[in-house]
């Protein structure tokens, strides 16, 4: 019987199995990520920045040169890389924790400056790797364990909308938020990375795509229930779409 | 340079170019192959404030670059005279600018050069260079460069819309000689 | 060529273009403001980078990316701002990336204040840094060799793998004095950067990645070895110090930076006493130049730690006299500068002392 290869792990990662938990979307994501490099040939010459948090392990993943930045520091750590590597490919992989409390500086102005790479940032409302603490991102009245009766906004003021954010910022020029909890999103959002590697291609500086994601294990949810909740929690409050987009009508400058 | 060392310290407001006199100092000791450190004083005193800088003029190795008696001392302020006349060594010099200090109980063992140079600066046309017209009395008091091995300096420093300054400078320094020469 | 007078915080920066620094990432912060101003046209006029970052926290981090890149990095703080980069500096020894920081003293603890100081030796030769490791360190005494040190610290960074750090004062970096800098210092021998992280996996053929995580202890431990091996020669090759006057010295001045060049001074006026006294000036000071106290003449008895502090460099020669000869300390600090005529009296109160 002639058998033919219909799928495959992209070339885009290693063939070091991933170590996230089952369920989690950082595996989707990765794979996005990937086979975008690869079909736009530019994982040859790409630079990515593993961040801490559950994603501190990416660079054994990315098939690529990659450096492991210090917790919330992969912006700088980007800035640093592609200004003295202009024609290297270069992008940040980032948790909700490391570019959202601890890195805001660091992404703000990376944005500030329209840096010219891309940021991949996948929010799940919660810290992962530390044991599912309480995030900037986290909801309201959503349980934690340093919010043990769900976070409240007298105490811990309201969850932090970072796209919204970043598109006040005069520098940033691509910003989308997606999802990737069933097949047509996924697609949508493969669409989404192509978009920001092209604007980092065409050097028109910042962009950033942001990932609704999930955290089964620190949520308390099946991967199943994971989605779901993500869907009626997560994207109610954080809305899918392009939150600024400066490179309309500019796609053919540079 | 007559003798083997050479330390001065230039004091005033912020703003009256007492950096650049120490500089232009430093800057003639380095054309002419001498050791030289200029140290300023720095941070927010300097704005507004007062400002002095000291410079050591050697010509072997400068050691310790802290000038704790000063062979001569140029000030344009009275807190500068009341800071740095007592640092003045044994018949050091003092050169200050009576224009800012009328009346002041002079120490007598040193050599006291007093000159009006906010006065002769307007003369010329411009306040801003009565820290020149001191430079030039200093010059000539000391002895120590001629007034050419500075105006080389000027050259240097006055270029593209700021030659237009040259003459007056050379001007000042020129006036400040005078004055000490007909002091004498 | 004939030698030009520069403010010491601009001669470093024009000294790293020299070095061959690629990139500078920095941060106001007084007084070292000269560094960045300088570097701000300079660099571009010699078509290589400049950034002001955000902080010193995002600067350390631009290095360690630019490092990781393989170029040649320079950034420069004063007391506070190197604080808040000993994060980024513990990784980049962790990952073993190269760099030069410039670290201009001033006075503390906390915002202390802006003028001269030697408070940081702690900071500079311990570190603030999490973990097991070293940076180079050198403080240099006058301008000529602040510029020599600086040209040379980009190869002595890429040698090891590993930061180095150049400690001066406020009054070195804020001071002018004639510096040469067509002087060419001794060159190190490198090897191509074939670790670097810097987007040329296609061309090279395989993936480079810096990493200070290693999770297994086993491996930790065994990386840890490898770094304190690294250490170790830079201790066996890089301990620099100068013996002035010490041929037939009885007194021992210990000091660095500006304060070795005050006791020059104090040397100059205490000898003209007919008292015998000389310096021992450390201009590595890590690794500390315990070599200098092996050379130290017997006939030494005393040694009389001179510092802009309350006694940090002390701890080091204590370690290193053993109990041998009896230590004194002179210190000023929060950013009084000592006068020789201080120093003098210190050690005419040793000489006093053993006449009693």
């Amino acid at each position: 019987m002639k058998t033919q290869t219909i799928y495959q792990k992209s070339s885009g990662l290693t063939a070091r199995a991933l170590t996230y938990c089952p369920g989690c979307t950082h595996g989707v994501i990765h794979k996005l990520v990937a086979e975008v490099l690869v079909e736009k040939g530019l994982l040859e010459t790409a630079v990515g920045i593993a961040s801490v948090g559950c994603s501190v392990m990416s660079y054994e993943f990315f098939n690529c040169d990659m450096q492991q930045a210090a917790h919330g520091r992969a912006p700088a750590v980007a800035t640093g890389i592609k200004r003295v590597r202009p024609d290297a490919t270069v992008f940040t992989y980032q948790g909700d924790g490391d570019l959202a409390s601890i890195g805001m500086a660091e992404i703000v102005h990376a944005a500030h400056r329209s840096e010219n790479v891309t940021v991949i940032f996948v929010n799940n409302a919660i810290y992962g790797m530390t044991g599912g603490q309480m995030a900037p991102t986290t909801l309201i009245g959503q349980k934690t364990t340093t919010s043990p009766r769900g976070r409240e906004q007298a105490q811990t003021g309201l969850p932090l909308r970072m796209s919204e954010m970043l598109a006040t910022v005069p520098g940033a020029t691509y910003l989308e938020r997606v999802s990737v909890h069933d097949p047509k999103h996924i697609r949508k959002a493969k669409k989404a990375i192509e978009k920001a590697f092209d604007v980092q291609t065409k050097k028109q500086g910042f962009s950033m795509i942001e990932f609704v994601s999930t955290c089964p294990v620190n949520w308390g949810l099946t991967p199943q229930d994971s989605l779901e909740w993500a869907v009626e929690n997560l994207i109610s409050y954080y809305p899918l779409g392009v939150f600024k987009d400066a490179t309309a009508g500019e796609d053919h400058e540079n | 340079m007559k003798t083997n060392e050479e330390r001065v310290i230039f004091a005033g407001f912020g703003g009256q170019g007492v950096m650049l006199m120490g500089q232009m100092l430093a800057y003639i000791a380095t054309d002419e192959a001498l050791h030289t450190v200029w140290i300023p004083s720095y941070g927010p005193e300097t704005r507004g404030g007062t400002a002095n800088c000291s410079v050591t003029i050697a010509k072997q190795m400068i050691n310790s670059p802290i000038i704790t008696e000063a062979d001569s001392a140029v000030v344009l302020n009275l807190p500068s005279l009341q800071k740095f006349e007592p640092r003045l060594k044994k018949n050091g010099l003092l050169i200050v600018n009576e224009s800012a200090i009328e009346q002041y109980p002079y120490r007598q063992d040193i050599r006291v050069l007093s000159l009006d140079a906010n006065r002769m600066a307007l003369k010329l046309g411009n306040l801003k260079v009565a820290n020149m017209i001191m430079l030039g009395a200093y010059l000539e008091a000391t002895g120590i460069f001629p007034k050419e091995a500075l105006f080389k300096i000027f050259k240097k420093t006055f270029t593209g819309s700021k030659e237009t300054l040259l003459e007056m400078n050379y001007q000042a320094v020129e006036l400040g000689m005078e004055t000490v020469r007909n002091q004498a | 060529m004939a030698k030009v007078l520069m403010k010491g915080n601009e001669a470093m920066a024009l000294a790293a273009i020299k070095g061959g620094c690629d990139a500078f990432f920095g941060y106001p912060i007084t007084p070292q403001n000269e560094i960045p101003e300088y570097l701000s046209t300079h660099m571009a006029d010699h078509g290589r980078v400049f950034v002001q970052a955000e902080s010193e926290v995002a600067a350390i981090n631009m290095v360690y990316g630019a490092s990781g890149a393989g170029a040649r990095v320079l950034t420069s703080s004063s007391s506070p701002g190197i604080a808040l980069k000993q994060e980024g500096i513990s990784y980049m020894a962790g990952s073993e990336l190269p760099c030069v920081i410039i670290s201009v003293m001033r006075g503390g603890p906390g915002l202390g204040g802006i003028q001269p100081s030697q408070g940081d030796y702690n900071q500079i030769t311990r570190g603030g840094g999490n973990g097991d490791y070293h940076v180079l360190a050198f403080a240099p005494e006058t301008l000529l060799e602040t510029v020599d040190i600086v040209k040379q610290a980009f190869d002595l960074a890429d040698y090891y793998r590993n930061p180095v750090m150049i400690a001066v004062d406020g009054l070195i970096g804020q001071m002018m004095e004639p510096v040469d800098l067509d002087k060419k210092p001794p060159r190190k021998k490198l090897k191509p950067k074939d670790w670097a992280a810097e987007g040329l996996s296609g061309v090279r053929g395989h993936r480079n990645t810096i990493v200070s995580l290693h999770l297994d202890p086993y491996e930790l431990e065994k990386h840890n070895l490898r770094l304190k091996k690294k250490y170790d020669e830079m201790v066996k090759k890089e301990q620099r110090y100068e013996m002035i006057r010490m041929d037939d010295a009885e007194i021992a001045i210990v000091a660095y930076g500006s304060v070795a060049r005050i006791a020059r001074s104090a040397v100059l006026t205490l000898r003209e006493k007919g008292i015998k006294v000389g310096i021992i000036r450390p201009l590595s000071i890590w690794p500390f130049p315990e070599k200098a106290f092996v050379e130290t003449p017997d006939s030494v008895h005393t040694l009389l730690v001179a510092e802009m502090s309350l006694g940090q460099m002390l701890q080091d020669v204590k370690i290193v006299n053993n109990g041998q000869r009896t230590i004194k300390f002179y210190g000023r600090a929060g950013g009084v500068v000592p006068e020789a005529e201080e120093i003098v009296k210190e050690v005419q109160k040793i000489v006093r002392g053993r006449q009693s």
